[in-house]
C-alpha cells in the first residue's frame, strides 16, 4: 500500500503557547458577515438563543459549540460545522462505488465508506431475463452469481433506514458489477457534485466518481458496445472476467490512478478539468505511472494545475 | 546518596534542567498515516506515541454492536524498543489492557457516540519511545486522532501526569522520576473544567493531593493551547488547499440549489 504523508508538519523555530481564548469569540457582527471560519472541537460559535444549532455542534448552558474541526456554515439561523476530513454522509440519489463485504438473506451488505455498510437488496437489483421480471426463489439461492464477496459495483442511494444506514439500487444499466479497472480511495470532500460522475478521458479511461470518496479507473468501453435496454446480457453485466486490456491502456489507467492519489494527498478536490489538465502535464513532462508518486513529482504537479485552472 | 540522580535539586532544578512546573517540549504531527480516518503522533519529551483512528465504521463483532450508539474499541500495542531494555510485551499483557480500558473510559463520555448507532469506532495506540507520562501522551494522542478523523468530541481531552517530590508538586514526570516519586495523571476537559480521568499507581498523602490535582488541571490548559493550535493549523491548511481548486459549485447553497428544480 502507498501512502503519502501529506503536509508533513515543517519544524517550528519558536515555541509560544498563544494566548488566543478570545480569538474566536465572534461577536455578532463578525459572525454576520459569514466567510470560512475555522473552528474545532469545544469552541463557542454562537449563542444559542439567537441561533440554531446544526450538524457538527452542541448545546451547552445556551451557547453553540462546535463538535469537529472545520468550517463554521450559516444559513439563515441554522449553524452547521462542516468537518473537513469526515466518513461520507450519504444523500438520496447519490452515485457511490461500494464493495460487497456480506452476502445475507435476500441482501447484500456493501462496504461504501460510510458509518455503517449500506444494504443492496435482491429486488433493487436487475436480474437475467428482462428488466420486470419477477423475483422468485431461485434466485434467492444463487445470489453469489450476481455479486459476491470482494466484488466492486457502482449504485445509487435510494432511501435509508431508520437507523441511518443505506439502502442502494443497481437498476439501472450504468449501474452494476465494475471490472477491467482499479479502485482508488480518496477523502469523500473532494469528491464534488458534478452534472456526471461517469467521466470520459481521451486517453481511453474511463472514470466513475463515487461520492463516497471511492473512485474507479478503469478501460473505456464504448456506447455501442454497453448493454442495451433489450439485450440485457446477464453473463456479461455479473462477468467476473477482465476484457483484454492492451499495455497502453494499463499505462493510462495507472498515470490517472496515480495523479488522482496525488491530487488527494494534496486535498485538492477532483473535477474533470483539473484531471485533464494533470494528464496532459504528465505527458508533456513525459512522467511515467510511477515517476508521479515520488514528492518532488507531484508536488509540482499540484503546484502546476492549480495555478493553471 | 551517591550514584543516585537528585529529583530535585537545592536549585530548584530537576533531573532534566526543568523547574517544577515546567512541562517537557510537545511536538504533534497530524499527518496522514496510511489509510487511518484521522492520526497523531505526540512527543511528550523523549516519550513517543501514534495513535491511528478508524471509523466510525461497521461493527465487525455482532456481539459488540449497539443500537443506540457506537462502539469504541482500544487497542494499545507497545513497541519492543519502546523502552531502556528490550522486551517484548504480549497483546494480551495485563497492564497493557489496563491502559487500553482506562483510555477507552476517559474517551466514552467525550466522544457523541449517540450519532452513530451501530457503529464502531477503533483507536489503535502504537507506543513508540517511553520516558514516562505514557498515559497522558495515550491520551492526548487519541484526542487529536479524534479530531482529526472529524469525530464529533464535545471537547478536547488534556492529560498531564503530578507528582510530588516530599513537598514539592511537580509536573509533567519523566521515567526516572516517576519510578521515585508518587505521581498522578488527570484528563481534563478545559472547556468546562470537567475532569474525565484521574488514576493513580501509587500512594499519594491525601493532604498532598488537592494541589497536585489543580497543578495538573492548570497544566491541562497549557496542553489545550498545543492541541488547540496543532488542530487549527491542520484544518487551515486543508481548508487552505481545498481553496486553492476551482472554485465550489454546489457549495454550502447545495440546498438552495436544489429548492429550484
Amino acid at each position: 500500500m502507498i501512502s503519502f504523508a501529506s503536509f508533513p508538519v515543517q519544524p517550528e523555530p519558536t515555541r509560544h503557547f498563544p494566548d488566543d481564548e478570545d480569538a474566536m469569540d465572534l461577536d455578532d457582527g463578525d459572525f454576520e458577515a459569514g466567510g470560512s471560519k475555522i473552528t474545532w472541537p469545544g469552541e463557542t460559535i454562537t449563542s444559542s438563543q439567537a441561533y440554531m444549532r446544526g450538524h457538527g455542534t452542541y448545546v451547552e448552558s445556551e451557547q453553540v459549540i462546535a463538535s469537529v474541526a472545520g468550517t463554521v456554515e450559516r444559513v439563515n439561523k441554522l449553524v452547521t460545522v462542516r468537518a473537513i476530513r469526515t466518513k461520507y454522509n450519504p444523500e438520496v440519489g447519490d452515485l457511490v462505488v461500494g464493495r460487497i463485504t456480506e452476502v445475507q438473506p435476500r441482501r447484500w451488505k456493501v462496504d461504501a465508506n460510510s458509518r455503517q455498510d449500506a444494504v443492496l437488496m435482491l429486488s433493487s437489483v436487475n436480474l437475467p431475463g428482462g428488466v420486470q421480471r419477477r423475483k422468485l426463489e431461485s434466485d434467492e439461492l444463487q445470489m453469489r452469481n450476481f455479486f459476491e464477496e470482494g466484488d466492486l459495483l457502482v449504485a445509487e442511494v435510494q432511501a435509508f433506514f431508520s437507523d441511518g444506514a443505506m439502502s442502494l439500487h443497481t437498476r439501472s444499466l450504468k449501474y452494476g458489477k465494475l471490472r477491467n479497472g482499479q479502485l482508488v480511495t480518496i477523502p469523500p470532500l473532494l469528491v464534488r457534485r458534478l452534472k456526471s460522475h461517469f467521466l470520459t478521458l481521451p486517453c481511453g479511461v474511463d472514470l466513475i466518481l463515487g461520492l463516497n470518496g471511492y473512485i474507479w479507473v478503469s478501460k473505456h468501453v464504448k456506447e455501442s458496445e454497453q448493454e442495451g435496454e433489450e439485450g440485457f446480457d446477464a453473463e456479461a453485466v455479473y462477468s467476473n472476467r477482465n476484457d483484454f486490456i492492451d499495455d497502453s491502456t494499463r499505462t493510462a489507467i495507472s498515470r490517472v490512478a496515480n495523479i488522482i492519489r496525488v491530487l488527494a494527498s494534496h486535498f485538492v478536490p477532483l473535477t474533470d478539468t483539473l484531471l485533464l489538465e494533470a494528464y496532459e502535464w504528465t505527458v508533456e513532462n513525459d512522467t511515467d505511472a510511477k515517476g508521479l508518486l515520488s514528492e518532488d513529482v507531484g508536488d509540482a504537479l499540484v503546484a502546476t494545475i492549480t495555478a493553471r485552472v | 546518596m551517591g550514584s543516585r540522580v537528585e529529583i530535585l535539586n537545592d536549585g530548584g532544578f530537576r533531573s532534566d534542567g526543568r523547574r517544577q512546573y515546567e512541562l517537557r517540549d510537545m511536538t504533534i504531527d497530524l499527518s496522514q498515516q496510511g489509510v487511518a480516518d484521522g492520526s497523531a503522533i505526540i512527543t511528550h519529551g523523549l516519550t513517543q506515541v501514534l495513535v491511528s483512528v478508524f471509523g466510525p465504521r461497521e461493527a465487525k463483532m455482532r456481539s459488540q454492536t449497539m443500537h443506540d450508539r457506537a462502539n469504541i474499541n482500544v487497542e494499545v500495542g507497545v513497541a519492543a524498543f519502546s523502552t531502556g531494555e528490550r522486551r517484548k510485551r504480549s497483546r494480551g499483557d495485563k497492564r497493557i489492557l489496563e491502559m487500553a480500558a482506562t483510555i477507552k473510559s476517559t474517551f466514552e463520555p467525550v466522544v457523541q457516540t449517540s450519532l452513530y448507532p451501530r457503529s464502531q469506532i477503533d483507536i489503535f495506540v502504537q507506543v513508540l519511545q517511553q520516558d514516562g507520562g505514557l498515559l497522558q501522551a495515550c491520551i492526548n494522542g487519541t484526542t487529536l486522532a479524534l479530531a482529526n478523523a472529524g469525530i464529533p468530541l464535545l471537547d478536547f481531552v488534556c492529560a498531564v501526569t503530578g507528582g510530588v517530590h516530599s513537598t514539592s508538586p511537580m509536573l509533567d514526570l519523566t521515567l526516572l522520576e516517576e519510578n521515585d516519586i508518587p505521581h498522578v495523571t488527570v484528563a481534563v476537559m478545559p472547556k468546562t473544567g470537567k475532569v474525565t480521568l484521574v488514576t493513580m499507581e501509587t500512594r499519594l498523602h491525601v493532604e498532598r493531593f488537592e494541589e497536585i490535582f489543580r497543578l495538573a488541571c492548570e497544566a491541562g490548559k497549557v496542553i489545550h493551547a498545543e492541541i488547540k493550535g496543532a488542530v487549527r493549523e491542520r484544518t487551515s491548511r486543508l481548508v487552505g488547499a481545498m481553496g486553492s481548486g476551482p472554485p465550489r459549485t454546489g457549495g454550502g447553497g447545495d440546498d438552495d440549489a436544489m429548492d429550484e428544480y
